[in-house]
């Protein structure tokens, strides 16, 4: 048995290959879910169910992916141009504390409706200048930015709890380790009424929507691409490598940032410690379930919250750990590689 | 039996003198591989005797590589059988193909640079599970060999320390540690000047008289005639002729290698006008190693000036300082009289520029070809209006490019990568050339290239010349120097020689100065 690579991909391979990702990744934890003592199809009925089954559900579910999208998006960027972005989790949570560190202030001096475009910007700008510095670093003296970002997670973590127990800790928390409050003038609307589900879902649409604008039909993307691909003919074609390194960095940043910020603007208000379930690292498997499209990002950001969201509800009827939400998150990664493989290689005898 | 004399052996071990030495050594059965659409090897059946030479004839993509892969192991045939010494190979598989006694030489070498030489032909040699390496006794046998068949390297050296011709020789001596009676070597000579090339075949002689059979794969017509017994020719997947070297011609082979007649073009008479670009004691510094030194040229309008040298004496940061990838470290170099830009620009102000490697620096092989046309001028306004980019504009140019420069393998929006190494180097000729060029920079313009496209290559870059463009052609092919250059420079060392008229210089000549010897040349 050997691996021949492919000549022809199909566009339906390419399509096929999350599909049978996920079904296998559903399949393995479904032995999973045996072993812990439940019918599996009706485990995965009722996380549907959980998901989808009702009006509080569905807008819970989009809630969750609305985060999912933003980091996503910022690693299927960063990917797209061999960036390895292992810090969006860092960026989210510096996106977060910069929009509720200028909160106040920004609708003390601002009408609301560009107060609030200041502090997404502010928190976008956060999370971009988080992953600038590692990939200048790495243009600079090579310093491989999946140890620099993956650190960067951790101090940023610190400052932030460093932030919310000191200057902008909240007094009236109870004691609790808050930022204050974000001005209720500056949170965003709700999208359906009594619900949690804000604009910010609409937000990350049209983002992903620009996002795959500037890919596909701006010069910008045609050289950032070029340079992802083949760098060195990228700058035989006089193609700047370290600017467009650096501006691709922003972008990444700056969605994982924006990640943080709209989470901040739309659900909580304030900032904790434990506002992040992992977004920024399932951020990783949403892109390559997504296959680093835009577009495929929403849907695969969807599909996890789906799991996430789903799951709580089936491990209270079951009784099963509620952890298989991660085990089958974590396993769509494996089996999306082994998809890549097969999309790309095929086995003979 | 003993026989010194090469021309009295090679007559001995011809295919109909019943002898001795007509053992069968390698049968290749019926031999078919396809990829994808493309047929690489279509039923392909032929034999190879005990102490002979075997070329292996055909242009790039005939099929040779393929051929030679599942021979080694490394590709799995569709059908097909090969039998060693009378024994069916198992297919597939390069240890079943080093058991049975096949080793292979590729065209780019499989060494670890950081181990020596006797390290690096015993690993994978011994058993994981031993204790202690053998050296000495590995010492010992690569000695002895490198004795039998004169390939002189030291054991100790690193391999990093070591010129491309004893890379070489070590790549063999790996195969024969492994005990090869069957030796197929990838191109051989593609990497080596005149004078090693020729060591190397004394040396696969030496090796053919002590039995060896040995097959190499080549698209050169010279040193097929020279070096080999039989020759078999490939072409299009397929054996079209197999004739003893002596009863056969360099043109016929020519003919059936390529299918038709091809001629080059000849180089008319042309009157250089004004100086376009100019070379000033140019010099460049990489990682603190000197690659260029007082580097002085001109080249004037309607004329090419032909930079020949062995590869590695500097031509690669020639051709990068040339085409604004490195600013120079020492000197400058004048455009029409003003400094020479980044190559940002130089797209857009009129010069053209072939790169040395295609696939490394010429396209971006997953972007289609009308990403790759417009690529290094996507800031011009017919390509691009406020950064978005025409994609109707850069479509139409690549159609009008696959048309005037007969590109063929797809269309618009194939991928790059599909295309065969001559229509790849099509299209970035056609992207430079579609407008009027001031200087264009070729470097080494037709390497791996075929007949053909080779012809179709030469015939632009006249036309260009013609045109009233200055050309600079770097090469390391002297007869491709010789033919299209109207003044040759030679590169040693990093230093270029004086200018010699191409009516000057003999082919003697610019080898013993493509050697280093300059003062005798000149």
């Amino acid at each position: 048995m050997r691996l021949e690579r492919r000549v022809d991909i199909s566009m339906a391979l390419v399509v096929a290959a999350p599909l049978a990702a996920i079904a296998s990744a559903l399949i393995i934890a479904g032995f999973l879910i045996a072993l812990a003592g439940a019918d599996p199809f009706k485990a995965y009925k009722l996380l549907v169910v959980s998901a989808f089954g009702s009006r509080l559900s569905i807008t819970e579910t989009l809630v969750r992916a609305t985060p999912l999208i933003f980091t996503g998006l910022a690693a299927a960027v960063a990917f797209r141009a061999r960036i390895w972005n292992i810090g969006a989790e860092g960026q989210l949570y510096a996106g977060a504390l910069a929009s509720a560190a200028v909160g106040h202030s920004a609708v003390a001096m601002f009408p609301a409706p560009l107060a609030i475009t200041l502090v997404i910007l502010i928190g976008a700008a956060a999370g971009a200048i988080l992953l600038i510095g590692p990939v200048f670093l790495r243009i600079r003296t090579g310093a491989d930015e999946v140890v620099t970002t993956l650190l960067l997670n951790f101090i940023t973590f610190l400052f932030v709890s460093m932030m919310i127990e000191g200057p902008l800790r909240d007094p009236d928390a109870l004691g609790w380790p808050q930022s204050f409050a974000v001005d209720s003038s500056i949170t965003l609307p709700l999208l359906v009424s009594r619900s949690r589900l804000h604009v910010g879902l609409l937000l990350a649409f049209v983002v992903a929507l620009a996002v795959w604008f500037v890919q596909a039909r701006t010069v910008f993307g045609l050289q950032v691409r070029a340079a992802g691909l083949n760098p060195e003919a990228a700058r035989f074609a006089g193609i700047s490598l370290p600017r467009s390194l650096l501006v691709v960095a922003g972008l990444s940043g700056g969605l994982a940032g924006l990640a943080g910020t709209i989470e901040v603007l739309g659900v909580r208000g304030y900032v904790t410690t434990d506002m992040s379930p992992g977004w920024g690292y399932s951020g990783i498997i949403v892109a390559m379930l997504g296959g680093l499209h835009p577009l495929g990002v929403i849907a695969s950001a969807i599909f996890v919250a789906l799991v996430f969201v789903g799951s709580n509800g089936m491990s209270r009827a079951l009784n099963i750990p509620s952890y298989i939400a991660d085990v089958i998150v974590s396993v769509s990664l494996l089996t999306m590689l082994l998809s890549l493989l097969f999309t790309n290689y095929r086995i003979r005898r | 039996m003993v026989v010194h004399d090469p021309k009295e052996m090679s007559s001995a071990i011809s295919v109909t003198d019943v002898d001795i030495r007509q053992r069968e050594v390698l049968e290749l059965y019926k031999i078919t591989k396809t990829f994808g659409k493309l047929v690489a090897n279509d039923d392909i059946s032929f034999k190879v005797y005990e102490g002979e030479l075997v070329a292996l004839l055909g242009e790039n993509g005939a099929g040779k590589t393929t051929l030679m892969n599942i021979l080694f192991g490394h590709l799995l045939p569709d059908a097909g059988q090969v039998a060693v010494f009378g024994r069916e190979m198992e297919l597939g598989r390069p240890r079943a193909a080093i058991a049975a006694g096949v080793g292979m030489v590729h065209q780019h070498f499989t060494l670890a640079n950081n181990l020596t030489v006797l390290e690096n032909v015993m690993v994978g040699t011994e058993a994981l599970n031993r204790v202690a390496s053998d050296r000495a006794g590995g010492r010992r046998k690569l000695i002895a060999l490198a004795e039998q068949f004169g390939l002189a390297v030291n054991p100790d050296a690193y391999v990093s320390d070591l010129s491309v011709g004893e890379r070489q020789r070590v790549e063999i001596l790996k195969a024969l540690y492994r005990d090869a009676r069957i030796l197929i070597l990838d191109e051989p000579t593609a990497v080596l000047a005149a004078p090693e090339a020729e060591r190397l075949f004394s040396t696969l002689r030496t090796m053919a008289q002590k039995g060896l059979s040995i097959i190499f794969i080549s698209h050169k017509l010279g040193e097929v005639m020279e070096a080999s017994d039989r020759v078999i020719v490939l072409r299009a997947g397929r054996i079209v002729a197999e004739r003893r070297t002596r009863d056969t011609d360099q043109a016929t082979l020519a003919e059936l290698m390529v299918g038709r007649r091809v001629n080059r073009p000849v180089r008319q008479r042309s009157e250089p006008g004004r100086v376009v670009l100019a070379a000033e004691q140019l010099g460049f510094i990489e990682r603190g190693e000197v690659k260029l030194r007082d580097v002085n040229f001109t080249v004037r309008a309607a004329e090419v000036l032909g930079i020949v040298g062995v590869s590695g004496n500097g031509q690669a940061a020639l051709g990068h300082v040339v085409c604004g990838i490195d600013p120079p470290t020492q000197g400058r170099l004048t455009l029409d009289g003003a400094t020479m830009e980044s190559s940002r620009t130089t797209a857009s102000a009129g010069v053209g520029r072939i790169p040395e490697d295609r696939h490394a620096e010429g396209v971006v092989g997953e972007m289609a070809i009308w990403e790759n046309a417009v690529l290094e001028r996507i800031g011009e306004n017919r390509f691009s209006r406020f950064g978005l980019v025409n994609r109707k504009g850069a479509r139409a140019f690549a159609a009008e490019l696959i048309r005037r420069f007969d590109i063929r393998g797809g269309d618009v929006d194939q991928q790059v990568r599909r295309l065969s190494g001559g229509n790849m180097q099509k299209l970035i000729l056609g992207r430079n050339l579609a407008g009027q060029l001031r200087l264009l920079v070729a470097n080494q313009p037709t390497r791996g290239l075929d007949e053909g496209a080779i012809a179709s290559v030469h015939t632009e870059l006249l036309a260009a010349r013609a045109s009233g463009t200055a050309v600079l052609l770097i090469s390391e092919d002297l007869n491709e120097v010789c033919a299209l250059a109207d003044r040759i420079q030679v590169i040693f060392k990093g230093s270029l020689s004086a200018p010699l008229a191409a009516e000057a210089a003999d082919a003697r000549t610019l080898g013993l100065m493509m050697a280093g010897v300059w003062e005798t040349a000149q």
